[in-house]
């Protein structure tokens, strides 16, 4: 299996003024395709550092992060959000959900950036809400759906790019047991599909579905 | 286009505030558009008044107009009647020579007023220098100029005012004191900016100077038989004032002459009009820059989200600058309309013509604004961070 996503002695600080923290310590980690990794750990112990700096939101203080093979350090603004259009998909806790915008205009949103005219980005979006089961809800404002729901029309937005890589910030985190377990199901699915997902969460009975954790504490991979 | 969709749906989810933010550049707009229609009217009007006079009228008046050396203050009117019969002598084979002078006076009949009347003292060939229509009866004869006739021809308003929709013809009016009798009406010729020029009436010369004790001439129409020697009558005339009277002291004007000062002055009537009027746009400018700032802050999330699936820092810039845009435009939309509205219910009153380059620069210029004041907000929300704009709540 080739690897998706490697990291190699990523350090991330952070520094206000005199105080400077490090987020994240000589950091190595690779993920292949197709795998289901969870990454653990309390709060504060750098995991949505982790996070911002694989989905392509933040650099590296040092080190190297390969995305397919491909060293991202000096990308521009550009070609770091075309790669985050093309190539990964997020999934975050607030599910982050455009108001007063249907579902269907919701999870066709990447597509604008893809480049796609209006008809063949329904079609995409309209799909990638049937594959996550809300095929009667793609008129719906998000405040007409429940949490489970809403989480599920970002998980469409996630995949309608068809991306290599999800990534699931505690995609849990604002939802009711039976809501989780929904969420997670699809999850399963997804990556039974073939789909590789790298999830955040502080659950362990989320974490569970993965098949690979990775505990982090103080920044460092334990 | 979509992207316009995309930025009226924006507009519309606040209304209210949208209304209030485009209303600045509305009443710019309106205020441009109707100023500039107001000007334009009375510089149509005023012309149209002007070649209707006929383009071979030179005109005499007291005073020096539009010289190198324009007088500091007022000067004493030296134009006398004497000036106006050796033009009328010498110019003979030429042209046709009539002297005006003028006075506002109250009218009276039975228990109606009229008061600001223009008054005017002409002489009896003055049809046929000047091309007014009567409406009813007729003008006066040279025989009741030489006797000195207290007999009047009364504009239309002049005798709507005093005699409504009843007789006027025939009728005994009071001109400030004396009494005339009405021998004619005028047809209308129309007013513009509140001066009514149908609010006058027209006695023999004579009997003006007797009423008034006026010497001194306000106007010396020359009409030159053809159109060809109208610059040679006008030479002629210049030579044979200033055996009396110093270069200073008269302007001899041809229509050319006074319709090229005319257009000077609305020229600069309408760029202070327009200026003053523009400002507003900025102002309105100011508005929109403000609340597309806001609009930036309250998006913070929607920002960060548009990032992080892949929006380029151009993609952001150029949403909220079509979306201040579409705000400028859309008052700008507003504006036209209203202007338009509104000049078109006072052309009921006034003249006033709508130039199309007022339409399009008013248009246009709503439009840089939204440009000029949307660009700062936009690029504030394409520099945003999404990691600290997806945390934003």
């Amino acid at each position: 299996m080739s690897s998706l996503v490697k990291l190699s002695k990523v350090n991330k600080i952070y520094s206000t003024g005199e105080i400077s923290l490090q987020a994240l310590k000589d950091i190595n980690l690779e993920v292949k395709k197709g795998e289901f990794v969870a990454i653990i750990g309390a709060s504060g112990s750098g995991k949505s550092t982790l996070m911002n700096i694989i989905g392509l939101l933040d650099h590296p203080t040092s080190g190297i992060y390969f995305l397919e093979g491909q060293d991202t350090s000096n990308l521009s603004e550009n070609d770091l959000a075309y790669l985050r259009n093309k190539k990964l998909g997020f999934v975050f806790q607030s599910f982050n959900l455009l108001p007063r915008t249907t579902s269907l205009d919701n999870v066709a949103l990447p597509l604008i950036y893809a480049g796609l005219n209006r008809p063949q980005r329904l079609e995409k979006a309209q799909r990638a809400l049937e594959a996550v089961g809300l095929a009667d809800k793609l008129d719906s404002h998000p405040s007409q759906l429940s949490g489970g729901q809403q989480q599920k029309v970002a998980i469409a937005r996630a995949l309608v790019n068809n991306p290599d890589i999800i990534l699931a910030d505690e995609p849990t985190g604002n939802l009711d047991t039976k809501s989780s377990e929904e969420i997670m199901k699809i999850f399963d699915t997804l990556n039974k599909q073939g789909i590789t997902i790298l999830m955040i969460t502080h659950e362990k009975d989320i974490a569970k579905h993965a098949k690979r954790i990775i505990r982090l504490k103080d920044g460092k991979i334990v | 286009m979509e992207a316009i969709n995309s930025a009226l749906t924006a507009i519309l989810a606040n209304r209210m505030r949208s209304f209030l933010t485009i209303l600045g550049i509305v009443i710019g707009v309106t205020s441009v558009i109707l100023l500039i229609s107001l000007v334009s009217g009375l510089q149509t009007f005023i012309t149209s008044q002007i070649q209707g006079l006929g383009s071979n009228l030179l005109i005499v008046i007291p005073g020096r107009i539009g010289g190198a050396r324009s007088p500091g203050g007022v000067q004493a009117n030296r134009l006398v009647y004497s000036d106006a019969v050796n033009l009328r002598n010498r110019l003979q084979s030429e042209a046709q020579v009539s002297a005006a002078i003028q006075r506002n006076a109250t009218l009276k009949h039975a228990n109606k007023t009229d008061k600001g009347v223009a008054v005017f003292g002409v002489e009896a060939n003055y049809q046929k220098v000047i091309s007014i229509k009567i409406t009813e009866g007729r003008f006066f004869k040279q025989s009741e100029a030489d006797s000195s006739k207290k007999v009047a021809v009364i504009g239309p308003t002049v005798k709507s005012n005093l005699f409504g929709e009843g007789k006027a013809l025939d009728q005994t009016i009071d001109v400030a004191g004396l009494k005339y009798s009405v021998i004619g009406t005028l047809a209308p010729r129309g007013a513009v900016f509140g001066i009514d020029f149908d609010n006058s009436i027209y006695i023999p010369f004579q009997t003006a100077q007797r009423q008034f004790g006026i010497d001194r001439l306000n106007t010396i129409y020359i009409s030159a038989n053809s159109a060809d020697n109208v610059k040679d009558v006008q030479e002629r005339a210049i030579n044979l004032l200033q055996k009396r009277l110093s270069e200073d002291e008269f302007t001899v004007q041809t229509q050319e002459q006074t319709l090229s000062i005319i257009s000077q002055v609305t020229g600069v009537l309408t760029a202070a009009l327009g200026g003053i009027a523009a400002i507003s746009l900025i102002v309105g400018g100011i508005g929109i820059m403000n609340i597309m700032l806001v609009s930036v802050t309250e998006r913070t999330k929607e920002i960060g989200l548009r990032k992080a699936v892949g929006a380029k820092p151009s993609d952001i810039r150029n949403q909220f600058l079509i979306e201040a845009v579409t705000l400028s435009g859309l008052g700008g939309i507003i504006g036209i309309i209203l202007g338009i509205g509104i000049s078109l219910i006072i052309g009921r009153f006034f003249t006033t013509t709508i130039p199309l380059w007022s339409v399009v620069l008013a248009f246009g210029f709503s439009m840089l604004v939204g440009i000029i004041f949307g660009v700062t907000p936009a690029i504030r929300a394409a520099r945003l961070d999404p990691i600290e704009a997806l945390r934003h709540e």
